[in-house]
Order: structure tokens, then sequence, then C-alpha cells
């Protein structure tokens, strides 16, 4: 058996007051297990930017609760979702997000510096930091500032970075949204070997042939799920109970 | 995340701006600098006042003619109560219990010529034969003058060391005569050297009996008005006196009676040195508050400055702290990234300042002639003053970073 790493119970989230009240999600229950590889779709408003706010914790849900890692972070306080998102969450953003005039070590360092337990000392950091540049194949940019990096190998720091801190999951965010062809097929082997490798990764994408990579899709349409489509086999999606 | 990690990345924060952090931390150094010069022209000039005080010479009393009393001259209408004579010092020595030494002096400025030695603008000291110990002043060579030779007008002169060399060279010149305006004086004694007390040099002058000064060198409608009138009596206490108080009170008596006054409505004014002190005191307090003023309005604008600075600073790198807050740094973690930042500046800030104020002060004492003293304290107070302004005006700006909502910081361009 699997376990769960993301459960989402009738999660919604409301933006603005009275009459200018936009629901961006209406009441969204998900499940997505252990090594799983989702792929999330759907037109923009459809609320899956704002679902993965959510799932990344930089945004609590209106209503609903949502379960990571077997813990309800529903209603922690900014300071506790820090530490989630320091801990379990790794992110990859579409414009990579690196730290200008800050080197691809420095970069990667950033989360483990963060971090509240578990202290590191410098050159455990260090090492801990170097160790995963070299699993994405940058041994040798290290040193390199991010404006001296092309579009992949920057991509390819920020998911060094996603990964320093073993998070339970990877939430990608158009990974490849700014990447030509090439360097975007890159970019999703790399994260396929990743996920060979155990990772649980929620990716956010617009291109088929992106999502094609996933095990899984998602659609999203005004604020809920669409379709949730395993290994290319059409699924129905139950209105309240999520996946089983 | 570690306080040396935080001060670090504050440290490149500002170091990847120099220019503005420079011009940002200018308020605070002006204001760190000025404190600390101004404080130490105000300590400088305290010092050189209570110098010039004590080297008057120890437990010394003045009596001075009470001038919104007494009047002065046949206008006045005030009668004999004419402030106070020459006689009155006599009058004190003779009187007066526990008095070790009266000293009278009138003062002028002459020409002085010896040889082929013309010395223009001397100043002339007239006094009476207590000044040297009233004054605390040592005769290298010769003798000072007597009350005999005060008496009887004697032109007889005692040269201050610096005034003996430039007349008369390495050779000790007793005996020998000067001239002082038309007026021909034997030499009969050098003083040691004395240096500066205050402002006043007393090794350029020439000393000589008051009788003397009375008659020849008070310009004659002055004279005809003063008479043997005094400006002030300096009267040395013995050191086996009863007290102070008591030597007050007894040439306070004396006096009353001399001049027919009584002692509620006297027509002079018996002063100690601690009076003195302490209405200069009054007077650098009051100049102090003033600079305390000027510094703290300087500092606040510094602080308004950083706080300025903070906040362009923190708008500019709103997506930085969208992505440090999205690798899991939480509120109090920004906030102190910010007020870092903040600190380092008015440190920094204050340490220039310090550098500038010291500097300055050395400067000012160079070539502004001021006497200046930098205070320890001063250097202390206007640090902390400074750090204290980092934190107050940093605390906004950094508090305003860490309320920032993640995903809004991180959409920011």
């Amino acid at each position: 058996m699997k376990d769960s790493i993301i459960q989402t119970i009738d999660v919604s989230k409301v933006y603005g007051m009275g009459d200018a009240q936009v629901t961006a999600l209406d009441g969204v229950s998900l499940q997505i297990d252990e090594n799983e590889f989702v792929a999330i779709m759907g037109p923009s408003g459809s609320g899956k930017s704002t679902m993965m706010n959510i799932l990344g914790c930089l945004d609590r849900p209106t209503d609903g609760r949502y379960i990571l890692a077997g813990d309800d972070v529903s209603d922690l306080n900014k300071t506790e979702l820090a530490i989630i998102r320091n801990k379990r969450i790794g992110f990859v953003f579409q414009s990579y997000n690196l730290l200008p005039r800050t080197n691809a070590l420095e970069n990667v360092m950033l989360p483990l510096q963060y971090s509240r337990n578990g202290h590191m000392t410098e050159n455990e950091q260090k090492g801990k930091a170097l160790q995963v540049l070299d699993a994405v194949g940058l041994a040798d940019r290290v040193y390199h500032q991010p404006q001296e990096l092309s579009g992949g190998q920057a991509q390819r720091v920020a998911i060094a970075r996603a990964l320093v801190n073993d998070p339970v999951i990877l939430l990608a965010d158009e990974p490849t949204g700014n990447l030509d062809t090439k360097s975007g097929e890159e970019i999703m082997q790399l994260l396929k070997k990743l996920h060979a490798q155990g990772s649980t990764i929620v990716m956010v994408t617009h291109e088929d042939e992106i999502a094609s990579y996933a095990q899984r899709v998602i659609r999203f349409l005004d604020g809920r799920v669409e379709t949730d489509v395993l290994n290319g086999e059409e699924k129905l999606v139950q209105a309240e109970g999520g996946t089983s | 995340m570690r306080p040396s990690k935080v001060a670090q990345i504050a440290w490149k924060g500002l170091v990847s701006n120099k220019l503005r952090s420079l011009l940002t931390m200018l308020g605070v150094i002006i204001g760190v600098s000025a404190v600390i010069i101004m404080i130490s022209i105000s300590a400088g000039t305290e010092a050189a006042i209570e110098e010039q005080i004590t080297g008057l010479g120890s437990n010394l009393i003045f009596v001075q003619a009470n001038f919104s009393r007494g009047g002065f001259g046949p206008g006045s209408g005030q009668g004999q109560t004419g402030g106070l004579v020459y006689d009155d010092a006599f009058a004190i020595a003779e009187e007066v219990n526990g008095v070790s030494g009266v000293v009278v002096e009138q003062q002028s400025s002459e020409t002085i010529k010896s040889g082929n030695a013309t010395i223009d603008g001397v100043s002339i000291l007239g006094s009476t034969p207590d000044f040297p110990s009233v004054r605390d002043m040592e005769i290298a060579n010769g003798r000072y003058f007597n009350q005999a030779e005060v008496d009887r007008n004697q032109k007889v002169a005692v040269l201050g060391s610096s005034l003996a060399e430039e007349l008369f060279g390495d050779e000790i010149p007793i005996g020998q005569v000067v001239t002082v305006g038309n007026t021909k004086l034997t030499v009969i004694g050098v003083f040691e050297e004395k240096g500066l007390v205050g402002e006043v040099d007393y090794d350029s002058r020439l000393y000589m009996p008051i009788t003397v000064v009375f008659q020849k060198f008070t310009p004659s409608q002055f004279a005809r008005i003063m008479g043997d009138r005094v400006r002030m009596i300096y009267v040395e206490v013995a050191e086996d006196a009863e007290s102070l108080d008591d030597v007050i009170l007894q040439t306070e008596l004396l006096l009353a009676k001399r001049h027919d006054v009584s002692l509620d409505e006297p027509d002079f004014v018996v002063t100690t040195q601690q009076d003195i002190i302490q209405t200069q005191e009054a007077t650098t307090e009051a100049f102090r508050n003033l600079l305390a003023w000027v510094a703290a309005v300087s500092l606040l604008v510094g602080g308004i400055g950083i706080m300025n600075i903070m906040m362009v600073s923190v708008t500019e790198r709103t997506r930085e702290i969208g992505i440090r807050q999205s690798v899991g740094a939480s509120p109090s973690d920004v906030r102190w990234q910010f007020l870092t930042e903040a600190l380092l500046l008015s440190l920094i800030g204050g340490l220039i300042g310090v550098a500038v104020g010291i500097g300055g002060s050395w400067l000012f004492g160079e070539l502004g002639g001021m006497r200046t003293l930098v205070v320890p304290t001063s250097i202390l107070l206007a640090f902390s003053s400074a750090a204290a302004v980092g934190i107050f005006f940093g605390f906004y700006p950094a508090n305003k970073a860490a309320q920032l909502d993640p995903i809004e910081a991180l959409r920011h361009e």
C-alpha cells in the first residue's frame, strides 16, 4: 500500500468580499499518493494555480481540509507554513526564481540555511548542496551566477534547490514554460528520472506533450476537477469522495 | 537562519549598492560626527576656562565693584560709595584674619624699548607685592618688588620669561633699563616660565608696581574719573584660615564699614572660584542642551533617510523576499534580514561618523584655533544613538517585508 502524500477534502478558496467575491476553488477533493507523477492542466482561471499555491502551503484554503503527509496544515499560521514549505515542499517555478548575484551553490544552500532543526554546519550544507547539484548534472557550474547560466541550467539549479531538503513532494509550476524545446525535454527527462528514483511530483502545465510525461492528468475547470485521467484511461471523478 | 549568515546577507545587500548605502549613511555620519565635534568643543572650552580659573591661584576670593549699585565718577550721585579703591586692598590685608595675600591689578598696553629691541603692544600689569604668591608664579632671577617700592612709585620692572628672552636673549637682564612708553624702568627680576593659562600668556608680560601704572600709564581722562579706583581685588585665603566663608564675611563687613553702606545694598560683590565655576557650568550646560537638540535632530533626519531607503529596498526586492519565503523563510527571518541591514547601515554610518568626528575635532583644534577635547562617552553616546536610530527606523520597513504575502511577492516584477 502506498501512503497518501496529499489529501484535500472539499477545499474551497474564495477571494474578495461581498459582491466582488470570486470563487477560485469550489470544493476540490483530491488524493495524491507517494511516488505519483501528476500533471495539473486547465485554462487560465480554472483554479489550477490557486490549487498549486494551497498544495505548496503558500496559501490557505477558505474552507475544507488539506492533509499533507498525514498532518492537517489547513489552519497553520505563517511561521508554521514557512517551516512546512522548508521541510516538506520543493518548488520549481516557470521563471526559475533564483536569487540574483548569488551563485548556484548558495542558491541551493538557501533552504538548508532556513532549516530550523538538524543544525548542519556550513560545510555540511555545502556538501549536501554539491551532492544535489551533481545529481542534476551541474557539478561543473556550482560557482556560476544565475545570469551566467542558460535557462535549462538555471532550471536545474532550481530543481536542485527544491530537492536539497528532501521534500515529500516536488511542485513544479510550468517548469518548461520559459525553455526551448530541447532544454524543456531535458528538464522533463530529469523530472522523469527523479520520479523513477522515488520522488512524488505534481506539475502544472498547459502543454499536452509535457503532460504526457506524467502518469496521471487532472484537468481543472471553473474551480472544480473536470477530469482525472490515469495512464491514458478515463476515470470517473467522484463529486465528493475524491479518487479511490 | 544563523545571525552570522543574516549579517553576511545584509552586508552583501549593502555592498551591491555602495553609493546608495553611503548616501543613506550620510545623515547618520553627519549626526554622529556633529555630536562628537560639538561635545569636544564644549569640553575643550570648559577645560580651558577651568584651567584659567584654577590658574589664577588657589583659594582665591574676588572682590569686585558692584557696577549696578555703586556707580562711578562724579555724576553718579552716590557720594563716596563709589566702588573699590586702592586702599581697600591694604585694609583687607591688615584687618581681615586668615588672609595671606592681597593683590590689585591695573593693566595697560605699551611699546617697550631696550637697546636695539622694540616691541609694540606689550601687556603691562601693575600689581602689588603679593602677586607672585597669589598667582602661583615663581621668580627665576632677581626678585619681585616690595611694598616700599610700591608706596614710593619706584620705577622697577619684572619681566615674563619670553619677554626677557625677546629683549635680552640669554643674558640675565637684572639692572638693565627698559623704556616703557616714555618711562625708563630698571629690571629687578625675571619670572620662571608659566605657560598659557586659558587664553592669557603670563610670560610675555611686563610687571611693575601698580602705583607706577596709575601715575604713568593710565590715560589721563580715565585717571581723572577713576582716581585710584580698582576693578577687582584678589584676596588669597591663608591655609590656616578658619573657613572661606569666615574670610568672606569679614571682608564684607570691613568694606561695608569703609564704604558706609549696608550689607543688604553693598557697592561691591565678593565671589569665590567656586561661584565662577558654577556660573560657567550653567552656561556650558545651556550650550550642551542646545547641542543635544542639534544632535537629536540630525540623527532623526538620518533615521528617516534609513527608513526611506529601506522602504525602497523592500519594494525593489519584493521578489527576492518571495523566493526566500517559498524556500522556508518565516516572517521573523525576513524581518531580521531587513532589520540587520538597517542596523548595519546605521552602525557603519556611526563608525564613519566617529572617525569623522575625531578627525573633525582635531581639525577644529589645529586650524580653527579652538580648544577641543574628544570625550570618550560622547563617542559611546553618539554610536549607541545611531544604533538605536537604525533599529527604530528599520523596524517599520522590516515589518512590512515580513508581512508580505508570498504569492504576491513571487508575482512581483
